[in-house]
């Protein structure tokens, strides 16, 4: 036991031990604000999606019909959600062709069907929050958390446009606490000359949406998009909780039964 | 009912085997925690095959489809994605299962004489389990598949002379493709399933007909009842063992459970983010690490520098590193088999191996700058990535425990053992 005890906080240290290398810009993101349960949130979601990504983008493996999961009759479907003239039982896709796309925008758009399983939630949140006017970019555009990013800010008339306010410091330590006091998205760069530069968002051409309303229809979207990156989620883990109650009770059981057998052993 | 059955026992030795084999094998009955694990690799193994054959009639081994058949499963195929989760924990706990089952070996000398084959046979199964899974692992087609793919493969290419050619043959393609996909197919659901299911069979065979080892690593045949001529310490597999083991079946079956259905990508050690990206030939991902089970030997084949311009070095002393258990009943020279009754020695490097296994484990799944560099300023070091030096200090030292073996085990303190088991 005591082997096992030392072995595992030799794990536990290499495990934890902190980065010591620090390479590169480093972007502090925020925690995405969305609950999986609910389905107001999921279809505001879709209907985002459907209306703004699913021009470019596909979802290939995401069916229209699906999203009956989400709270909505086939006729709900039907009647807002599919601007093509897709079938229910049809799956996500664009007219748009892979051609075209790497033409206009340098690299075809990723079908985004599990791509909330590849970035994971909280950089998809951030991402679609971070985009800023750039004269030097092709689009007009670009991304804090992803630099030089081939798409323009396609909801840019909900959340208006931002520029980036860039400030230098003398050394890190002064950078990292300017970063700290940030609330939001920041990036905290070196430069050269040993300079550190911060980089924060500020609102230039207000859209649409208060900047409160454009988080909560990015974080809706989000929402969507990990609902549609796994959408028998909410279903596993329903499933699991009854699973373990089962094994809970047989493990009773089972163990009562071997109490029994081995009363005789000694 | 007795009828039928007399009428199959004329026929085949159906009651013969059930006794020899099950209600008459006479196991010590002083296993303990380490035990169970013997029986649950067995389980994961029925629990491969049967998620495995339910994900064959859904799964298309061909490159344009098989990333969108992996989807189609989780989505269309009704329960499909609870066979595809647990298939693909499956994979990971079958390792946990072997790595917990060897380690238990370790601790209690079990594969002393007159276990060696039993042991020999456990680590072909083992090598086996690793193909099996290095197989599957290219299957659902995504960047980590194809890529994971691609580098091991290549690792065979450092070979001299016939390097080039081998990969090539391996591959049947000048880079991993669908020809790939078609063969690792095979591999993966017929070739090594097969392979796998007969050396198990031989596994068992071998432990009974030597007995089972127990903690104290003492023999049970060495003292049993006049009359019955059974071993006193033994008590029949069937039915003790048989729910010994159901208790242990069920509390697995919560770990599994608690993993498919809330954590089943164990962020990302058992399903990784990038392996949710299609497999794409022209674009090399920037981080390619197997998957944790294969760290700690990714690791050391990193750890080794190329020399004399080429790196083969670092693939022999992969290979030598899994190589290396077979030899284990031949290195251990201890006058006792069990740990209760080793000295310090023993245990010190045993403490140094376990060590060795996890922290390699960790750097190989890392990138080589997670630690950063030595200064400049330090002599020899300078510069260099403190995580590759770190691997390969822990590389030599996982051998020193196998190179050592035969001089430490003899040479330890050992305590005496017992004549008989101990069992509360």
């Amino acid at each position: 036991m005591k082997m096992i005890a030392i072995a595992l906080a030799v794990l536990l240290a290499a495990v934890a031990a902190p980065s010591l290398a620090s390479e590169g810009p480093d972007v502090h993101m925020a925690p995405a604000p969305i609950h999986r349960l609910d389905n107001e949130s999921l279809q505001r979601g879709a209907r985002t999606f459907v209306n703004y990504c699913l021009t470019c983008h596909t979802a290939k493996y995401m069916r229209y019909k699906r999203l009956t999961d989400i709270g909505l009759s086939e006729q709900d479907i039907r009647d807002s959600l599919i601007l093509t003239d897709a079938k229910i039982g049809d799956t996500m896709t664009v007219a748009l062709s892979a051609a075209d796309a790497k033409a206009w925008f340098g690299a075809a758009p990723p079908d985004l069907s599990v791509e909330a399983r590849v970035r994971g939630v909280d950089w998809l949140y951030n991402y679609m929050t971070a985009f800023y006017r750039d004269p030097k970019s092709a689009t007009g555009w670009n991304n804090l958390v992803f630099h030089n990013v081939g798409m323009p800010h396609v909801l840019s008339e909900l959340q208006g446009s931002n520029k980036a306010v860039v400030t230098e410091f003398e050394d890190h330590e002064k950078a990292l606490a300017a970063a700290i006091g940030v609330k939001g998205l920041v990036e905290l760069a070196p430069a050269p000359g040993d300079k550190w530069i911060v980089t924060t968002l500020e609102t230039d051409t207000p859209g649409t949406q208060s900047q409160v309303q454009y988080e909560n229809t990015v974080a809706d979207l989000v929402n969507y998009m990990d609902y549609m990156a796994e959408p028998a989620k909410n279903h596993r883990i329903r499933l699991g909780m009854y699973a373990l109650l089962f094994l809970g009770i047989l493990f009773v059981f089972a163990y009562a039964l071997k109490r029994e057998y081995w009363r005789d052993i000694h | 009912m007795s009828k039928l059955l007399a009428w199959i026992d004329d026929r085949f030795p159906l009651t013969a085997l059930w006794k020899s084999q099950v209600s008459e094998y006479y196991a010590p009955k002083n296993f303990n925690f380490w035990y169970y694990f013997g029986s649950l690799a067995l389980f994961v193994l029925v629990l491969q095959i049967v998620t495995g054959i339910f994900l064959t009639m859904n799964y298309k081994p061909d490159a344009a489809r098989a990333f969108e058949s992996v989807e189609y499963i989780m989505r269309d195929v009704d329960w499909g994605w609870l066979i595809r989760y647990m298939h693909s924990t499956g994979a990971s706990m079958f390792f946990i299962v072997v790595y917990l089952h060897m380690f238990r070996g370790l601790l209690y000398g079990s594969y002393r004489k007159p276990r060696e084959l039993l042991w020999v046979f456990g680590c072909l199964i083992y090598l086996c389990l690793m193909a099996e899974a290095f197989f599957g692992y290219l299957l659902p087609w995504g960047q980590m598949s194809y890529w994971g793919a691609q580098v091991i493969v290549n690792l065979f290419s450092s070979i001299p002379v016939i390097g080039d050619d081998l990969a090539l043959w391996i591959r049947g393609d000048y880079t991993i493709s669908d020809i790939t996909l078609n063969r690792f197919f095979a591999f993966h659901v017929i070739a090594l399933p097969l392979v796998l299911l007969g050396l198990v069979a031989a596994h068992l065979i071998a432990l009974h007909e030597v007995g089972s080892n127990n903690p104290d690593g003492v023999e049970i045949k060495h003292h049993k009842d006049p009359a019955t001529g059974h071993p006193l310490d033994g008590i029949p597999f069937h039915p003790y063992y048989t729910i010994k083991d159901l208790v242990g079946v069920v509390v697995f079956l919560a770990v599994f459970t608690i993993i498919v259905c809330f954590l089943p990508e164990v962020g990302g050690y058992f399903l990784e983010a990038n392996n949710f990206i299609p497999a794409n030939p022209l674009q090399t991902p920037e981080h390619i690490a197997p998957v944790w089970y294969f760290t700690p030997y990714y690791a050391m084949l990193r750890a080794v520098p190329s020399m004399m311009g080429t790196q083969v070095w670092g693939v022999i002393v992969m290979g030598v590193s899994v190589l290396v258990f077979f030899a284990l009943p031949w290195l251990d020279r201890g006058k006792v088999k069990s740990i209760r009754y080793r000295g310090r020695l023993f245990k010190a490097w045993l403490a140094v191996f376990v060590v060795c296994f996890l922290v390699l484990g960790y750097l190989g799944v890392v990138p080589v700058t997670v630690w950063g560099q030595f200064p400049e300023s330090w002599p020899l070091l300078g510069t260099a990535d403190r995580a590759t030096v770190v691997s390969r200090v822990l590389t030599v030292a996982y051998f020193l425990f196998f190179i050592l073996m035969p001089w430490y085990t003899a040479r330890d303190k050992t305590l005496p053992e017992p004549q008989r088991v101990t069992f509360q």
